[in-house]
């Protein structure tokens, strides 16, 4: 009953639900998570409404990662193969990095360069039907050496990153952590001990927890100078 | 002797005492609870995930595969654990009734798995099923058109009555027990609707109405279940 009394309080959004009408009018248009019938837009999937102007878009609050081409990911290597690797990235694709993306030459065995088990952050290159291409190509790409792995439910990314990165930018400056997010939930955290990198990972839980609240980056602040004393 | 008052002293359109949950199961995809009175079924929603065997992929679009299961201490006999004609037939039976309303195109070369699971059961399992199963479907984040309701109807005699219990189900005076689960899109389209027994023509588009009528209470039902989960 308490929390429910501090919902409340904390200006909710409304839910959408497949199949309810979300808004009437030929004014606004339809976005991802809902369709248009007639005059009305109706939601496809269950989660926040959110219009902006005149775009009406559903934010899932729950669901698998699908894969999009640009997404930066964190994977496990599952398999080395002579012509690259097979990579976990928790989505329903098999995905795969090319051996063409590793920067220097390998003499005879793969798992000379990433060994089975190793964590990698990736590019999403290209999603085809059957899976998904990686590339590490890119500054800021490659094998992850140290520091601790953390899961989340990758519809929460955009919450832990925040607008233009400020909330995943006060955890890095707070902790004194380096802190990679993969859009598919997947986040990396190393710091020079391990207290800041558990204060960095309880951070992201706690932001994961109260992603629904409107001024989160200002509670996380709070949160922050609350440890501190 | 005529079927004039219901045995659990119900009204005649009057579905037994409902409660509806999702969330229920920490670790799936999706999950949620719907009950009938006695009747208790939990659905359980993993994926869309990649299709094995390979064999089986649809590179158009994605399978729904649903699992019935009547766990053994739902009767009162104890039933022999594990799949048999009847859990095969209905967990099909399941698979039809949602796959028009979920948007498989979504998801190419994937699978949908719905496990269904009756803790207890007095009739109407399959309904108590799909209802269940549908919120966890939309609380996994899947793509769909709209939720889906579903009761069962009866003619008991001469009565046409809502949500039918086992003693009903077993009525035997008179013109005897007629069952007909039945499920509807929110739009009001029927993805369900089985017969067993005898009923005449015009006594089953009344069944039809009467069924469509109770399946708007259900979806209230469901609808307020999906909003509460948010809450938590």
């Amino acid at each position: 009953m308490n929390e429910e009394k501090s919902m409340n309080e904390e200006n909710k959004r409304e839910i959408g639900i497949p199949g309810e009408i979300i808004v009437k009018g030929s004014d606004y248009l339809p976005g991802e998570g809902t369709r248009r019938n007639g005059e009305e837009i109706l939601a496809t999937k269950f989660g926040l409404i959110d219009i902006s102007g005149r775009l009406v878009k559903i934010i899932p609050l729950s669901g698998i990662y699908m894969p999009r081409p640009g997404n930066v990911v964190i994977g496990r290597v599952l398999d080395a193969n002579f012509s690259g690797w097979m990579m976990d990235i928790n989505a329903p694709y098999s995905s795969f990095l090319p051996v063409v993306e590793c920067p220097r030459f390998i003499k005879g065995d793969l798992t000379e360069f990433l060994a089975i088990g190793d964590m990698v952050v990736c590019k999403v290159d290209n999603v085809k039907p059957k899976g998904v291409d990686l590339t590490i190509k890119l500054r800021g790409l490659g094998k992850l050496e140290n520091g601790m792995i953390i899961f989340i439910n990758s519809n929460k990314v955009p919450r832990v990153i925040g607008r233009e990165g400020s909330m995943i930018k006060m955890i890095k400056d707070e902790t004194k952590c380096d802190v990679v997010v993969g859009q598919n939930g997947v986040i990396w955290i190393s710091g020079s001990n391990v207290e800041d990198e558990l204060k960095a990972k309880e951070a992201i839980i706690f932001v994961v927890e109260k992603s629904f609240v409107e001024g989160l980056t200002e509670k996380v602040k709070e949160w922050f100078d609350g440890r501190k004393k | 002797m005529a079927y004039t008052k219901r045995f659990d002293g119900r009204k005649f359109d009057e579905s037994r005492k409902m409660e509806a949950k999702v969330g229920v199961v920490k670790n799936a995809d999706g999950s949620a609870m719907f009950r009938f009175g006695d009747t208790i079924a939990i659905a359980v929603v993993y994926g869309p995930k990649q299709m094995h065997p390979q064999h089986m992929q649809d590179p158009k679009r994605g399978l729904l595969r649903c699992n019935y299961d009547m766990l053994s201490f739902s009767v009162p006999e104890r039933k022999r654990p594990g799949p048999n004609r009847r859990s095969q037939e209905i967990g099909k039976v399941t698979e039809w009734a949602l796959s028009s309303v979920v948007d498989l195109e979504s998801y190419p070369n994937t699978v949908v798995d719905v496990h269904i699971m009756i803790l207890q059961a007095n009739a109407s399992t399959r309904c108590a099923g799909i209802n269940a199963a549908s919120m966890a479907l939309a609380s996994a984040g899947i793509s769909m058109k709209e939720l889906v309701s579903a009761v069962s109807i009866g003619k008991i005699d001469d009565k046409i009555v809502v949500d039918l219990i086992k003693e009903e189900e077993d009525y035997e005076d008179g013109e005897g027990a007629t069952d007909m689960p039945m499920a509807f899109t929110k739009s009001g389209e029927i993805t369900l609707l089985q017969l067993d027994g005898r009923i005449r023509p015009e006594e089953l588009k009344e069944a039809v109405k009467i069924g469509k009528k109770a399946c708007k209470e259900i979806y209230e039902l469901q609808k307020k279940a999906l909003r509460k989960m948010e809450e938590k």
